[in-house]
């Protein structure tokens, strides 16, 4: 039931956190292991403030398995502040209210409804920042 | 380095063949192949044989196809392979049986593109695509493969100042020359004024700027120069073969309406076969949206940035123009067959080169270039054929 695939994934799914370079001071989401050649600490865990803006999105119609339930859903890649790229669902929001640019920040909805016997996977999503 | 022949093709129609396994559909085109080389090549003449397919556990149900298949086709015993690389599958098969040959392992061995995917309804069919991208950070998230190219197009819009509308000539070209092909799942024309009125699948793209995966199998025999020679059937010649890759998920790009694999395939292959983009008379690119298409056309070099829509709209991809695109009806109109997609490209580039195309047919095709993508370019597979004997 895929219970350590998603239990891995928290610190990225609740938080937002992905990694730092210790020298340079580049940002990446999500974390990723050291390549051969780097130092294995030189990327150190750092939580992303959840503010970004919409870079593109879509409204999909047709939805993979464990995903027809909710449908039609928005989905976005988001640009954070802090530089990177995140893909992720958009909620609170009507198609006709989404631009490009239009501010987002993160909160925790459920992501997927694994059925009767399954999990229930939690994860970060992205709504229009409230005025 | 030995020269590398294509001798024989053979396809099944690509369609929703319910009454027919994945083994009946690849037995068809196989078949097919060995009729159009008899009698100077039977079965046991070949090497090894090499099987493209993408999704044969998530929608088949079926694993080993290399073994699976060989016995299948009555050729049991053989080395045979299954090559899995998303919709780059059929693309990445070729190669490797090229290869073989190059290097001087075999001289004549099979490749077979085959998938079976109508077994399975849209959800599964979708999660089987959605394998093709970053499965934790993309397709955990609810997005797809169709997704991904959807948020391409509203980004490629937004940055070039298009509306969705301009992508209409990639398959309104696609459906007119499918309309000839006999073999194609759609065999009717569309017009930009149907386009603007389809139903939205993933906004901004709509029904007909969708393709449809349905079931199919094509096959490839491929010979050294030598053994081509002896045979009298040397005719079109891999003249290059070039694969790169590219991360699976979009947000990990830089330039996201660049694609890094497809330049870097397409730059190799063409300096491969000391050509031009002027050279190529034909193309085969993944082409399952007009988004596809156009972001191929320019990361290729044939178009600049920008201006694939506007090259569309032009005449520039139907068979007259200056890059003709999808004559068999590509992805939209031949229809999606997964990892048999790359061999069904050269099939139909292969039917260019001997001039045997019909309506869609480019006058005078020597030279043709076939690429095709797993994924959003996460790996990118360029080929170059080119007649010898034209």
């Amino acid at each position: 039931m895929d219970l350590a695939k998603h239990w891995r994934q928290k610190a990225a799914r609740y938080r937002l956190e992905g990694q730092r370079h210790r020298v340079t001071g580049d940002v990446r989401f999500p974390a990723q292991p050291a390549i051969p050649g780097e130092d294995t600490d030189v990327w150190e865990p750092f939580v992303f403030s959840g503010q970004g803006e919409i870079y593109s999105f879509a409204v999909l119609r047709q939805a993979a398995t464990g995903f027809e339930q909710i449908g039609p859903y928005p989905v976005a890649l988001v640009k954070l502040v802090e530089g990177p790229l995140v893909s992720a669902q958009l909620t609170d929001c009507a198609e006709a209210d989404l631009a490009i640019g239009q501010p987002v920040e993160m909160v925790t909805r459920r992501l997927k409804d694994m059925g009767e016997d399954g999990l229930l996977v939690y994860g970060y999503k992205f709504r229009p920042v409230l005025r | 380095m030995h020269t590398v022949f294509i001798i024989g093709t053979g396809t099944t129609p690509v369609a929703e063949h319910y009454t027919r396994t994945l083994t009946d559909l690849a037995l068809e085109a196989f078949s097919a192949a060995l009729q159009e080389v008899a009698p100077a090549v039977a079965p046991p003449d070949i090497g090894a044989l090499y099987v493209a397919n993408a999704l044969g556990e998530a929608l088949a149900g079926q694993s080993q196809l290399g073994a699976f298949l060989a016995t299948a086709t009555g050729l049991a015993g053989i080395e045979a392979l299954r090559v899995e690389a998303a919709g780059a599958s059929g693309g990445v098969a070729l190669r490797q049986a090229a290869m073989a040959i190059m290097a001087g392992v075999h001289d004549l061995v099979a490749v077979i593109g085959v998938e079976k995917v109508t077994d399975k309804l849209d959800p599964e069919v979708e999660a089987g695509l959605a394998l093709a991208t970053d499965s934790d950070f993309e397709a955990e998230q609810g997005l797809t493969l169709t997704a991904q190219w959807a948020l391409l197009m509203r980004r490629y819009m937004h940055e070039y100042g298009y509306m969705a509308d301009a992508f209409a000539p990639f398959p309104v070209n696609a459906h007119a020359n499918a309309a000839s092909n006999p073999g194609a799942l759609y065999r009717f024309a569309i017009n930009a004024d149907k386009y603007r009125k389809a139903g939205q699948v993933a906004s901004p793209l709509n029904m007909l700027d969708c393709s449809s995966l349905a079931d199919g199998a094509a096959v490839l025999l491929l010979a050294s120069e030598r053994r081509a020679r002896e045979l009298g059937l040397p005719t079109i010649q891999i003249a290059a073969s070039a694969l790169a890759t590219d991360t699976h998920a979009l947000h990990a790009r830089r330039d996201l309406l660049w694609l890094d694999a497809v330049q870097q395939s397409a730059t190799t292959a063409l300096r491969q076969a000391n050509l031009t983009h002027a050279d190529i008379d034909v193309l085969e690119l993944t082409d399952p949206h007009g988004i596809a298409a156009a972001l191929a056309l320019e990361a290729s070099g044939f178009v600049e940035r920008g201006t694939a829509p506007r090259h569309a709209a032009d005449g520039g991809i139907t068979p007259t123009g200056a890059t003709p695109l999808a004559t068999g009806g590509g992805y939209k109109a031949r229809g999606d067959i997964g990892g048999a997609s790359g061999v069904y490209q050269v099939v139909e580039l292969v039917r260019q080169l001997r001039g045997t195309a019909g309506a869609a047919q480019v006058k005078d095709a020597q030279v043709a270039f076939a690429q095709c993508l797993g994924g959003v370019g996460a790996t990118a597979v360029t080929h170059i054929l080119v007649n010898t004997e034209r």
